[in-house]
């Protein structure tokens, strides 16, 4: 063509952050079904601003402490745990963002000495006690309810998914 | 189980399946008109091939081609819901629909009471074997 093409207008389209299922509410029970946690029942304690979820194990009952999740990689129970005592508003993604570390860029960067472990700060083992301090107290009052969060899911022969009431 | 007027069937295969009726009266080899009663459960009277029933051993005491309310009659007489819910077919129906219900929870809740279960039986059958 004779003229040049137009200039490309700015991106306008920014992805928003995904929309909460119906079926999560504070207090949920979820599944996760992938990632270093997968087959573990935990609870769902609010939706961050990116979208992901905020769950806690609780840590004392199978090991999962507050983390965030991808709501597609989750099943939602219909179980509920009460967690209107948790106050879970100081948590944010900046609370959970990696801390940048400068890229080393010598020839043996690559296979350097391991990776800095991070090391666990008082603060996330306090924040994981106040939190889970209240949800257990309500976990407590449901029978059954702490072996339930410590058991993993797992499909059995015969069970379909699509055709199982969660 | 004869197909006779009187007969109560279970519909297995169609819209109506899962419905209790009652034979009417018999069209041929292969039909026979069947009544719910529409009043008891919506089921019209109708024509329905017998590979669609599967007989009970409910009867009632009707004449072929008996109307509405003489069916009403027979019907209520036989207590045909009390006798079909207390026989362990209907049970079974019942009892596979609640474990489809079952939540997550209710599942764990299940496999719990099975183990629990499951060692009263065993301690007790170890003692038995042992004498």
């Amino acid at each position: 063509p004779a003229e040049d093409p137009p200039p490309l207008s700015p991106r306008r389209n920014v992805a928003k952050p995904a929309k909460l299922r119906e079926s999560i509410t504070p207090g949920t029970v979820l599944i996760l079904l992938s990632g270093r946690f997968r087959g573990k029942r935990v609870v769902f304690l609010k939706q961050l601003e990116s979208g992901l979820l905020l769950v806690t194990g609780p840590y004392k009952i199978n090991g999962v402490p507050l983390r965030r999740i991808n709501q597609a990689f989750v099943i939602a129970t219909s179980t509920k745990v009460d967690v209107s005592g948790a106050d879970v508003k100081k948590f944010n993604d900046a609370y959970f963002a990696r801390p940048k570390t400068k890229a080393t860029k010598s020839a043996d960067g690559f296979f350097a000495a391991e990776s800095q472990k991070q090391e666990l700060s008082a603060d996330r083992i306090a924040d994981q006690k106040a939190v889970d301090a209240k949800i257990l107290d309500a976990v407590k009052k449901v029978e059954f309810m702490k072996p339930y969060l410590n058991s993993r899911f797992s499909l059995s022969k015969g069970q379909q998914p699509h055709a199982m009431v969660f | 189980r004869l197909v006779e007027a009187g007969r109560v069937c279970l519909v297995n295969f169609g819209p109506l399946v899962g419905k209790l009726v009652v034979i009417v009266n018999v069209v041929d080899g292969k039909r026979v008109l069947v009544d719910g009663p529409s009043t008891v459960n919506g089921v019209p009277r109708q024509i329905m091939p017998l590979a669609r029933l599967s007989l009970t051993i409910i009867k009632i005491d009707i004449e072929p081609g008996s109307r509405l309310p003489t069916l009403m009659k027979a019907y209520k007489a036989a207590d045909v819901q009390k006798q079909w819910a207390e026989s362990s077919w209907a049970k079974g129906i019942a009892k596979k629909a609640a474990k489809t219900k079952l939540s997550d929870f209710d599942r764990f809740k299940v496999m719990v009471a099975r183990k629990t279960r499951a060692r009263v039986v065993n301690t007790h059958m170890k003692k038995m074997l042992k004498k």
